[in-house]
């Protein structure tokens, strides 16, 4: 006996189709643009020598984090990416990350405080944001080629994708977690609600927002170097490379890179989120 | 004085059905009963009261009593179900959330039991919060912050970090921020309740002295029946949401409403209640200064049975005379009373407690003389009408 199969790839891959057909003109359009600005940051970033941006970027982490341990780290970490010849594809792997993070922060902040204003909204998004956490992060690649073709857009857009829900989640969590009498004050003085948004609410829940900004952080990182199977440059691209042409060793100086990377971005962003924390 | 609230028949029901839960309530079905029926909580049932100008109110009640849920119903931080609430003739219920928004900046100022401070903003400007909510000029904010830091006695204390302060002085941060705004209704739910017991007596002395400055109408919430006996004009108790009873403190005391208000307030600690007032003794012969001698003083002595008599002169407290002095200066042939009056007198007022009175009873050899604002005597306190005063509360 035959069981009927329900056809629910074929039905995303029409839903997809559709899209493809009426939209990606637009999309193509959007990714050609994007392109050029990526390419812009990448090449400025390129134009000085190595070591002066290695300089620029210590000293950012200092002026972010205010420890000498982390800079100590950050320069001594990127020297050592630049003696291994790995410096072109960390830089690209760092622009498309600042992007991909700002394009995610952008969407998932309002995104969550809304989610916490409106407990509607929260209940129609909790199961999205579980699904896009629990679907294997490949998956977002295949439509992203249609939509952006190969390259780094369509990385961006997947990475997007990837590692907006930590934003969202502990955006609405902090705002839900500020205390009743906090909130009872605010009215009981008669602010209006965007008031009490901006004066009492944002404010205190921004080391949980930093938090999930920091996870954001990581996720794209992540999700930078599963994207480079679709032609996104940088240290992801190296690993690739490394994987077909089984080069252990030049696979993991290519790894090793990612790890410094991560290790930076997240100590400066907890020094950030910290910080703001202790002045409260 | 005038009323400034007017609270008529309000209820709050918590539940999706308010009309099935009002219609058991005025079937004299209680709380409990309809909790467990229809699973909606019943916080404020049939509230009825008025607060008058310038005046403590003091809403009292155990935990879970509706106490908190009642005075959330004046500013609308809880929405009433039912029934009136009239602010200086304004009916909140009715009130757009644009107006009641500002209503609320015009009228009330709100402390709170844990102090609700922004952690995130330093003591000056969570005193501005709400001068800042109604766009008032940074300039005009920070003169009227500081200054209501003044009242609270914490001028100086502007630029600090909340969490850097005391308990005490957060809550003063609390009030000072009340304050700001110069509404005219405060509304404190139970303001001292998270301090420790000497700083909270501490901080009632300071509202009841800020008070006779600033004159706000005052509607204070309070687990603890010393407090309302301390603070409170009048008291309103509250049991499962109803009140029980309306009163000032001694009415409330030496006349309980019921078996619950009788139980609430067995404990109360009773020589901190009871006033000179009660227990004074109406003075039945006073000697005249100008006018009488020894021999008259000691006359007046022996028709009341005293063994000390207090003198007057020109209306006015002026010392007192022992009968043994009187008799000896008899004897000696002596006219005035100047050589036997005793002029350095330690006097009460009606208001002291027995607290302050004992210890005068103790100490002098003659009865304590409570006099009035214009040092005239009112009366006189002894040991035996004092102990009797004690001992006789609520038997009535």
């Amino acid at each position: 006996m035959d069981i009927y199969r329900l056809p629910v790839g074929e039905v995303i891959e029409s839903g997809i189709d559709f899209f493809v057909e009426h939209f990606s003109f637009a999309t193509q359009a959007f990714s050609r643009f994007t392109e050029t600005g990526i390419d812009m940051i990448i090449s400025a970033l390129m134009y000085p020598p190595p070591w002066v941006d290695i300089l620029i970027f210590t000293a950012l982490a200092w002026f972010l984090s205010k420890r000498i341990g982390i800079a100590a780290f950050t320069l001594l970490g990127l020297l050592l990416i630049w003696n291994m010849d790995l410096w072109a594809p960390t830089v690209s792997t760092i622009a498309l990350i600042l992007i991909a993070t700002l394009l995610a922060i952008l969407i998932g902040v309002p995104l969550g405080i809304f989610a916490a204003l409106s407990q509607v909204f929260f209940r129609i998004i909790t199961p999205i944001l579980d699904l896009m956490q629990t679907m294997p992060a490949f998956v977002y690649l295949i439509p992203a080629i249609p939509f952006f073709g190969l390259g780094p857009v369509g990385a961006i857009f997947s990475t997007v994708i990837f590692s907006v829900p930590p934003a969202i989640r502990l955006t609405s969590l902090g705002i839900r977690q500020v205390p009743l009498e906090l909130i009872e004050a605010a009215d009981a003085f008669g602010s209006s609600i965007s008031q009490k948004l901006f004066k009492v609410q944002l404010p205190i829940a921004t080391p949980t927002i930093m938090a999930g900004i920091n996870q954001t952080i990581m996720l794209a990182l992540s999700m930078v170097v599963i994207a480079a199977m679709i032609g996104a440059k940088g240290l992801g691209g190296e690993v690739w490379k490394a994987i077909q042409r089984l080069e252990a060793g030049r696979g993991f100086e290519a790894g090793i890179g990612i790890v410094i990377v991560a290790i930076i971005l997240d100590r400066v962003m907890q020094q950030v989120g910290g910080r703001t924390k202790a002045s409260q | 004085m005038t009323d400034i609230i007017q609270v008529e028949g309000l209820y709050k029901i918590f539940g999706p059905h308010p009309d099935k839960a009002l219609e058991m309530l005025k079937n004299g079905i209680s709380k409990d009963e309809i909790m467990k029926k229809i699973k909606h909580g019943v916080g404020v049932s049939d509230a009825s009261f008025t607060v008058k100008e310038g005046e403590i109110l003091v809403v009292m009640g155990l935990s879970g009593s509706g106490k908190s849920t009642l005075v959330r119903c004046i500013n609308r931080l809880i929405d009433p179900s039912y029934g009136k609430v009239v602010v200086k003739g304004t009916d909140v219920t009715q009130l757009s959330t644009k107006e009641l928004r500002q209503f609320r900046q015009k009228h009330f100022g709100m402390v709170f039991q844990h102090f609700a401070l922004f952690p995130h903003r330093n003591v000056r400007q969570n005193v501005e919060y709400g001068l800042e909510i109604q766009k008032v000029p940074p300039s005009e904010r920070r003169k009227r912050a500081d200054q209501a830091l003044e009242q609270v006695v914490l001028a100086g204390y502007g630029d600090s970090a909340v969490r850097e302060l005391s308990g005490g002085m957060q809550q003063r941060v609390g009030l000072a921020r009340a304050l700001a705004l110069e509404a005219d209704v405060m509304l404190m739910d139970e303001a001292f309740s998270a301090l420790d017991p000497l700083i909270r007596s501490d901080m009632q002395d300071e509202l009841l002295s800020l008070q006779e400055k600033v004159q706000k109408t005052i509607m204070f919430i309070s687990h603890d029946l010393d407090e309302a006996l301390k603070l409170g004009d009048r008291i309103i108790l509250m049991k499962d949401g109803r009140i029980v009873q309306t009163g000032t403190a001694e009415e409330i005391l030496t006349n309980p409403a019921n078996d619950y208000v009788a139980k609430f307030v067995e404990d109360v600690d009773m020589t901190k209640v009871i006033t000179a007032r009660n227990v004074m003794l109406k003075p039945r012969e006073m000697a005249n200064y100008s006018t009488d001698g020894p021999k008259a003083a000691l006359h007046k002595m022996k028709t009341c049975q005293m063994s000390t008599i207090f003198a007057r002169r020109d209306k006015k407290l002026y010392g007192v005379i022992t009968a043994e002095d009187a008799a000896q200066a008899v004897k000696d042939g002596t006219r005035s009373l100047d050589d036997i009056i005793e002029t350095q007198l330690e006097t009460v007022t009606a208001d002291a407690s027995a607290v302050d009175i004992i210890p005068l009873l103790t100490r002098l050899n003659y009865p304590v003389p409570v006099v009035d604002d214009n040092q005239r005597l009112i009366g006189i306190i002894i040991k035996g009408s004092l102990l009797a005063g004690l001992a006789d509360r609520g038997t009535e």
